[in-house]
């Protein structure tokens, strides 16, 4: 989310002290299709900012538990959803960026959210009205924001020139940049060293490194076989499913990974595709891939919202209002976690379902539930067809006012399997159908 | 049979409940839109739905199985056997222990009355 014409300070001065935005109010009613033009006056207003897996789910179960009641209107700049589970398959040549990409209509034409492609300039949380960044404003009764991560550029010297100049990629947010690795990694002679850095946890999606490097290795087992995969891993070990995947790059790809924890990065060289580390010694890879550290989206930040560490959004568990501003409610890899709770694409649709119930059950008048539930899988690709999960159960426990395990649940795969694998694309399919259709 | 003891909610599912799909159909959704009971059993089994599909309708054609109009005494009974090792699964007896007796009740009811 971009803010062009106002600076952070503003931006706090005016979702704290409620200050009007030049030229707001007479937005009012403009936008076609909006929330304050479309709607019917008497129906409670929800606006939903980012169309990810946390906001396209809020924006859809609100509808659902209302019974339509509830008019709901989501903002996201882009025209489709790119889906980051299975995008490290469209690195290794095995899916397509279209097999990974669905529309928006299903929310709108089946669910009749309203869908507007913007951004979010400002959030006035006192009047309860968003800006956009077209001049149009909306009014809401509650406004969900589900933004994602965003990149914290400065950890890594030289990471964001190297990153603007296309020489070093995240590809850790499904586009054009899947696209653009996959060019580099198919560019990559046979010989070559591909290199994935991880920052310490938390980041998004906590196995989806070591997926990523063992798709890597299966394209360069078929197509490469000199080639070399190095993970340089911030973190003391492998942060999930570590056995199992240690167990497949032995018997998948022997002599063909290196995993070297406790190589956190603190420089890139972009032109020599060099990676710097606090303590060991540099490396150079001829595709280097570096995840930068992560942070709640832009938006979250720029309002005031990320008041974990300024880096992620605490929230009342029990709807997952944020605590620094009423009526604002925080969803997905924003937040900041409960134990045990990983920053994953299923998990944003968890907590969606969550928050919809207790925003329908406010805006109806009735008790919001003291005991919701939320679970969570991960499915890991380790080839084409083999798949590991990690799956967990979570409880609200309203004396510890957070979600906690429940003993006894979850777990890891035994083993990995091709079963898990048809499991893994069923799964694909329909989170994104429930998602989005 | 015995159970591992499970932490987490205990509700008496609504005997009504099987009554009400029945019932909505003469009265509309609207009759139900206010139903504190009804909201939360839809909450619960949306827990399920990122692997079987929005109230069980699963995406045809693929390995995950669609609960929507399923027998309930059919589901609890599978749901149960995932629960006590009985039937070997990958996945789902991790997520069935994560759920009490009564909320895995709440549940096939809830998808066997779905169309």
């Amino acid at each position: 989310m971009n803010s062009k014409s106002m600076d952070r300070r503003q931006l706090l001065n005016a979702l704290i002290k409620g200050a009007a935005f030049g030229g707001a109010a007479g937005s009012l009613g403009l936008l076609s299709g909006c929330a304050s033009s479309g709607g019917s006056a008497s129906k409670a207003q929800v606006v939903v900012v980012g169309g990810g897996y946390g906001g396209a789910t809020v924006a859809k179960y609100i509808r659902l538990l209302s019974d339509h009641g509830i008019d709901v209107t989501m903002i996201e700049p882009n025209r489709s959803f790119v889906s980051c589970p299975v995008s490290n398959l469209v690195l290794s040549g095995d899916r397509s960026m279209a097999d990974i990409t669905n529309p928006y209509t299903g929310l709108s034409g089946k669910h009749g959210v309203r869908i507007v492609h913007d951004r979010v300039a400002a959030v006035d949380a006192d009047k309860r009205q968003v800006r956009l960044d077209g001049g149009s404003t909306i009014s809401y009764d509650k406004l969900v924001i589900a933004p994602g991560i965003d990149m914290m550029w400065d950890n890594i010297q030289g990471l964001q020139a190297a990153h603007g100049a296309g020489q070093i990629l995240h590809a850790w947010k499904a586009g054009p940049e899947t696209v653009a690795l996959r060019q580099q990694l198919e560019a990559m002679r046979d010989g070559g060293v591909y290199a994935i850095a991880i920052p310490e946890a938390p980041y998004r999606c906590p196995p989806g490194p070591y997926e990523r490097a063992s798709m890597v290795a299966a394209y360069f087992k078929r197509h490469k076989p000199k080639s070399k995969v190095l993970i340089l891993d911030g973190n003391p070990d492998v942060t999930s499913k570590g056995k199992l995947f240690k167990a497949a790059w032995k018997d998948l790809y022997p002599g063909m990974i290196d995993y070297r924890p406790q190589h956190k990065a603190v420089a890139v060289d972009g032109r020599t595709r060099t990676v710097k580390f606090e303590v060991q010694d540099d490396v150079r890879a001829d595709v280097l891939n570096v995840l930068p550290v992560m942070r709640a989206g832009q938006l979250a930040v720029q309002t005031g919202l990320a008041n974990a560490n300024n880096r992620w959004c605490h929230v009342n568990f029990l709807n997952f209002e944020s605590t620094a501003a009423k009526n604002i409610h925080v969803l997905g890899d924003s937040i900041q976690v409960a134990a045990g709770m990983p920053k994953s694409g299923h998990m944003a649709n968890s907590h969606a379902k969550v928050a919809a119930a207790a925003i329908v059950a406010d805006l109806q008048g009735i008790e919001i539930n003291p005991h919701p539930m939320l679970t969570n899988v991960c499915m890991s690709y380790v080839d084409d067809a083999h798949v590991i999960h990690v799956a967990s159960v979570h409880e609200y426990v309203p004396t510890q006012k957070t979600f906690r395990t429940i003993g006894g649940s979850g777990g890891v795969s035994d083993v990995r399997s091709d079963l898990e694998g048809r499991y893994a694309h069923a799964w694909a399919r329909n989170i994104w159908a429930d998602t989005l259709m | 049979m015995t159970f591992p003891r499970l932490a987490g909610p205990r509700r008496t599912l609504h005997r009504w409940l099987t009554g009400a799909a029945a019932a909505s159909l003469l009265l509309g959704s609207s009759a139900w839109a206010k139903d504190p009971q009804r909201l939360r059993t839809r909450a619960l089994a949306a827990t399920c739905a990122q692997c079987h599909g929005t109230d069980g309708h699963a995406v045809p054609g693929e390995a995950l199985v669609r609960l929507a109009g399923l027998p309930k005494d059919y589901m609890l009974n599978q749901l149960l056997a995932f629960r006590t090792g009985q039937r070997p699964a990958t996945i789902m007896h991790q997520i069935t222990r994560g759920y009490s007796q009564e909320q895995l009740e709440e549940v096939a009811t809830y998808f066997a009355a779905q169309k």
